[in-house]
């Protein structure tokens, strides 16, 4: 039987704020246990929280960022459960009346365009985080992330494999990013992902019972987990067996999901408006305010460099897949209007380098300004290209000028044609048996003229004039 | 009757409560008179009224994201029943 996966994802992203969502208390991260805590987030009795504007500020952002419907007026709601890392025994979210609904964001595979639906986007505080003891029946409650600002993003089960679900969480994550309200650390907790997955009969129009995926903290291992999943399900439904709707959780180490206990009763939340906090109203102006602060977003730009600077698309994708990164890469082609060039350099080198110490764009030691100057040495006829190789790798590594390293090595270009006619003309009386034989037309000895040149101006003779010197020179004239 | 002892059972375990067998009678019964107390309200027209989730007229009650500083971890743990280093400590959750 042909099966169709459905998959729908949920993404948390932790906004980059400087205090909760509901309190002042500081979001940062690695700070002694429990030290980031006041009578808000410890939930004692008779505390009024307060939102953080910057929080609606920020999901406005992502919400015109995914062609959301902002809501003009929304609200919170406590979500009703208990376990030891949240405090109060609820959680405040948002239920009824979200910030933002109805949006989508294009992906894009094998150059094709597929438009994935955003459910909704909502506001809520992240809880506390569980230490569990290897030895006692015991656990620890470090309650510093308890009420950090999240977004919910809540996708429709637009999409139909693993690749794309990854493509989707790719796309999103460079979103936040991009708008700089989310730091997108996978490992620290800040952007995280479940998934529902279900599988129907190709020509079945209702969806299959889906299962819900956690515990997946990197674009690799929700690929995994939803191509494990999905052929579990393939071979429950091939040998007669039924799927379950049930929470399992992806086991890195074994590579497989595994159902997750149930926390006993079904999830009946009891969702009720929270009475602490009035509505959140949305009019327009605020909302120009904050579509006139958007940055350039990701795919915006992709096709901006491709259109304006002629680069590929191939090219065009890692360039903009960070905005430092594409920052970087304008900065140099604005100092030294060579967009191709500008492209190879940081595609090739810059990026090799930094890949190999896993560095970021951010503290390269080449700024954008020394490298848009080595493009120009080049382009001027100062160094060839051969030479710059040399010169980018001890830039990288001095953090030096491409003037100062040329200046230090001695690697100016020889472009003097009359010194570069006499050096020729010593190694065309020096070889009277190779001259005889590229003049009886065995041209393939050219190669060696050219090396004999280069050995005798230790590289720096301008290959270019060497080529058309030789050329003249050996043919008699 | 809106309400069953059953119902009384469910809510009470979600809310973590214990509760006796003559208790469950008597909350039944009670939560029952409430139930019909609150139906009044149902008697009202409210076609057309946007639904509302607060009886005051306030909005956008905001705080900037400015820092202040926390209690510290030592007073953050002290009405714990029970804490351990810098932590609080709680009976395992998972197995």
């Amino acid at each position: 039987m042909e099966f169709e996966t459905v998959i729908g994802l949920e993404v948390h992203a932790q906004m980059l704020t400087d205090t909760k969502i509901f309190c002042n208390c500081s979001t940062k991260f690695g700070g002694a246990p429990n030290s980031h805590a006041c009578p808000v987030c410890l939930g004692m009795p008779g505390v009024l929280p307060v939102l953080n504007k910057k929080v609606v500020e920020f999901a406005m952002k992502m919400a015109l960022a995914t062609n959301c419907t902002i809501n003009p007026a929304n609200s919170f709601a406590r979500k009703n459960y208990f376990y030891p890392d949240l405090p109060k025994g609820y959680q405040i979210s948002q239920f009824a009346y979200p910030i933002a609904e109805h949006g989508h964001i294009w992906l894009e595979a094998n150059g094709r365009k597929r438009k994935i639906g955003i459910t909704r986007i909502h506001m809520e505080e992240d809880a506390g985080k569980l230490i569990h003891d290897e030895n006692q029946p015991a656990s620890y409650v470090d309650l510093n992330r308890t009420g950090v600002p999240l977004i919910e993003i809540v996708s429709e089960p637009d999409m139909r494999s693993p690749e794309e679900a990854a493509e989707y969480l790719k796309r999103l994550h460079e979103i936040l990013v991009y708008l700089e309200i989310c730091d997108g650390n996978m490992e620290e907790g800040s952007f995280r992902c479940d998934a529902n997955v279900s599988i129907r009969p190709r020509d079945q129009h209702e969806f299959g019972t889906r299962a819900e995926l956690k515990n997946m903290n990197s674009f690799r291992n929700v690929q995994r987990a939803l191509e494990y999943e999905v052929k579990r399900q393939q071979y429950l439904v091939e040998n007669g067996q039924a799927v379950i709707q049930e929470t399992r959780l992806w086991d890195d180490a074994q590579g497989v999901t595994n159902p997750m206990r149930s926390k006993e009763e079904a999830h009946d939340y009891r969702y009720f408006p929270d009475p602490d906090l009035v509505p959140v109203v949305v009019d327009g102006a605020w909302v120009e305010e904050i579509r006139a602060g958007m940055p350039e977003l990701p795919l915006v730009r992709r096709e901006r460099f491709i259109h304006d600077y002629q680069i590929p698309a191939y090219d065009a994708g890692v360039l903009t897949a960070e905005k430092a990164l594409a920052d970087y890469y304008e900065d140099v082609v604005k100092l030294c209007g060579k967009p191709k060039q500008a492209s190879n350099w940081v595609m090739g080198d810059v990026l090799r380098f930094l890949n190999e110490e896993k560095r970021d764009i951010r503290s390269c030691p080449i700024t954008a300004g020394a490298l848009a100057d080595m493009i120009r040495l080049i382009e001027e006829g100062t160094i060839s290209g051969k030479m710059a190789k040399d010169v980018i790798d001890e830039m990288y590594r001095t953090g030096k000028s491409p003037q100062e390293i040329i200046e230090e090595r001695g690697l100016v270009q020889i472009t003097d044609e009359g010194a570069l006619a006499a050096t020729i003309a010593g190694i065309i009386d020096a070889s009277p048996g190779q001259v005889k034989e590229y003049r009886s037309g065995k041209e393939k000895i050219f190669g060696f003229f050219v090396g004999q040149v280069m050995k005798a101006t230790q590289g720096k003779a301008n290959p270019k004039l060497v080529n058309d010197l030789l050329k003249k020179m050996l043919a008699g004239s | 009757m809106k309400l069953s002892t059953s119902d009384v059972e469910y809510v009470a375990k979600l809310a973590r409560l214990e509760v006796t067998e003559p208790e469950k009678e008597m909350f039944t019964a009670q939560l029952n008179d409430i139930l019909l107390y609150i139906d009044k309200l149902n008697e009202l027209d409210t076609t057309g009224v946007a639904p509302m989730t607060h009886a005051i007229a306030v909005q956008n009650a905001f705080r900037e994201d400015k820092v202040l500083e926390s209690l510290g971890t030592k007073k953050a743990l002290a009405n714990a029943p029970d804490a351990r280093g810098e932590f609080f400590r709680v009976p395992k959750v998972i197995e």
